[in-house]
């Protein structure tokens, strides 16, 4: 059961592109030979930071997105803070947030569903287990008629 | 003591219950809140709740630009109206930012 993760780490702005490929290609390495996989990386580029970090005024932002577990996160923490270049770096857990926000989702779609009354076979097989369960204050009346 | 307690009870379901059904910030004391002003505040709604924004994530700065004050406090609830359960994940997502330098702990020198 992998647990989905955003890192997002800042490279000191005199390191050269090169450099800054080299370095998020190692780190891709570390995720895939630890067993995990890297879901997207994402460059922000360089930006301002709010405030002086390691007598830098502008960093480099990166984003990678990665589905790990535990072990390797720490793994990949270890290298982000003794890597030279790296100069923060912070991990964020998705997982439950992504699950939060898919319920939330499925639950607006069964609703919209509902109101609207399509005629597609896939949104009755959805509505179906999504009604079932308890969804709290948003179950519309004619749900409610058909239960009761 | 035991009267006090059982009288104070329905007083105290009895103005909770109205203001605790709105999205927005349940506004039971107009004149004591904002401090001697006669009026109510019109209704702040809560942006979240309205625009149904589910996530807060820390790096969207610009979002969250409009709750941090000039020097870089976080805007107390009851001037922007945010609701309880967003104004939580609004704190979070704006220390995470600030952990990672997209937003200031302290500015404006």
């Amino acid at each position: 059961m992998d647990r989905f993760y955003e890192v997002m780490f800042i490279v000191r702005p005199d390191a050269e592109d090169a450099d800054v490929d080299k370095l998020i290609a190692g780190f891709e390495h570390t995720v895939t030979n630890g067993g995990g996989t890297v879901r997207s990386t994402e460059k922000w580029g360089r930006r301002r930071l709010a405030y002086t970090v390691r007598k830098f005024n502008d960093g480099n932002y990166i984003l990678m997105t990665i589905d790990a577990d535990g072990a390797l996160v720490h793994e990949l923490e270890r290298r982000l803070r003794v890597s030279e270049p790296v100069i923060k770096f912070i991990t964020v857990r998705m997982d439950e947030e992504q699950k939060r926000l898919d319920k939330i989702k499925a639950i607006r779609a069964t609703r919209k569903k509902l109101s609207a009354q399509p005629a597609a076979p896939a949104e009755g097989a959805a509505a179906e287990p999504a009604a079932e369960a308890p969804a709290p204050a948003v179950v519309p009346a004619s749900t409610e008629a058909a239960h009761a | 003591m035991a009267d006090e307690t059982t009288h104070r009870a329905p007083e105290g379901g009895a103005p909770s219950a109205p203001g605790a059904r709105g999205t927005g910030a349940p506004r039971p004391g107009g004149p004591g809140g904002p401090g001697g002003r006669k009026f109510f505040r019109r209704k702040k709604v809560c942006k979240f709740c309205t625009e149904k924004i589910d996530a807060i994530p820390y790096r969207d700065v610009r979002l969250l630009q409009g709750f941090v004050a000039e020097r870089g406090k976080i805007v107390p609830r009851r001037l922007t109206g945010v609701c309880t359960t967003h104004q939580r994940r609004l704190t979070r997502a704006i220390k995470q930012a600030r952990n990672i330098a997209l937003l200031p702990f302290a500015a404006r020198f």
